[in-house]
């Protein structure tokens, strides 16, 4: 069905106003210091790409962009805070090469863009590629109604699967430089124990990889020099 | 958090609630928008919400690292294994069709098994990352 001409203009009215709204957060984003703030507007950013991805009619893309974008990594964003300082350093002056730089790679996008299909052209070549074929045989070949899920699940599956790879070994790899359990925090960043102590919690990264959930067994062995009591609460 | 109650009593309220729409979301996924991906993250912001505002550290007894690093591995182990059950039924790795005699409900079968486990290592992933951050201040 086609939508009828005040709907289509509705769409694009709402489109601007989001793209307004992101814009302005982008530009009050480079002009704060507090980086909680900061890390307070990407999550508002993302709510905004969300919705905007909405209207689009890509509600997948949209469920993914308000989980990731504005959920977690605004958490992680503020763990991170809880980390360093909150507060930016003031810089004096411009940075006339970084200015530059900026300038030239943001006309090269924008020029890029030019060249894109307008949003809903059916003469796009994305129309023109498999696309057409999922949307026509997907339901028949592979049943579900939503498409996007056949299509990662079904025909895509083998990619599916190297995603979840990355995902896993990411994580993995997060997990294993930030030291993922408390007691390496305890052991590795005290301030009185740095030095020769990062042999040891080494050792204890190892032993953790080999029986991860031994945990309180493990604790009176990797704690040397009298650590902390493990389990403790601290909060 | 102990002096907000209002914040502490309307996340407990919000937390079940997630973890829901959480399940909803992962075995609707074939027919509404979702997947195992985005449930796999509003599963673990449950876990996350439940950490910040109950406590770190009752948090790290619910969900202990150790044991979300092993099951993120169990939910790549989940994918592959659909791959391998297919080959060893006598399909090409990732053809559900061999699931089922009725090929619709073979590729259901398939797709429901891949989603969970890409559910379950994009949960534990998102936790274990979580707790890695939140952990290393303490």
């Amino acid at each position: 069905m086609e939508p009828s001409l005040l709907e289509q203009d509705f769409e694009y009215v709402l489109i601007f106003a989001m793209f307004v709204m992101t814009c302005a957060i982008a530009i009050s984003m480079v002009r704060m210091y507090s980086l909680f703030a900061m890390a307070m507007m990407t999550g508002i950013f993302s709510l905004f790409c969300a919705g905007l991805f909405i209207i689009m009619d890509a509600v997948d893309v949209a469920f993914t962009e308000a989980a990731v974008g504005a959920g977690m990594s605004t958490v992680l964003f503020l763990g991170t805070l809880a980390l360093t300082g909150s507060i930016e350093k003031r810089v004096k002056g411009v940075d006339k090469p970084a200015l530059l730089l900026v300038a030239v790679v943001g006309g090269m996008l924008l020029y890029g863009t030019s060249d894109l299909p307008d949003f809903g052209d059916p003469d796009a070549p994305i129309h023109h590629h498999v696309g057409n074929r999922y949307v026509q045989v997907s339901e028949a070949e592979v049943g579900p109604p939503n498409i996007v899920t056949s299509v990662l699940a079904a025909y895509r599956s083998y990619d599916t699967m190297g995603e979840v790879a990355v995902i896993f070994t990411a994580g993995l790899g997060v997990v294993i430089l930030l030291g993922g359990s408390q007691r390496f925090a305890r052991t590795r960043y005290k301030p009185d124990e740095e030095g020769d102590e990062n042999p040891t919690a080494l050792q204890a990264a190892d032993i953790d990889g080999a029986a991860g959930e031994a945990e309180g067994v493990q604790t009176a062995q990797a704690t040397p020099e009298g650590g902390p009591t493990p389990g403790k609460e601290t909060t | 958090m102990k002096a907000h109650s209002v914040l502490r009593t309307s996340s407990k309220v919000l937390i079940p609630p997630i973890m829901l729409f959480g399940l909803y979301v992962q075995f609707h996924g074939d027919f509404g928008p979702g997947g195992g991906f985005q449930a796999g993250v509003l599963f673990a912001v449950a876990f996350i919400l439940y950490s910040l505002v109950i406590g770190f550290d009752k948090a790290r007894r619910v969900a202990p690292p150790g044991v979300m690093l092993s099951l993120s591995a169990v939910g790549l182990m989940i994918y592959v294994g659909t791959g391998f059950v297919t080959m060893f039924l006598g399909a090409n790795f990732l053809d559900y069709d061999v699931l089922a005699s009725n090929h619709i409900s073979a590729q259901h079968y398939g797709i429901i098994a891949v989603e969970v486990g890409v559910g379950v290592a994009v949960a534990t992933v998102m936790i274990g990352v979580f707790f890695a951050f939140a952990g290393r201040g303490r």
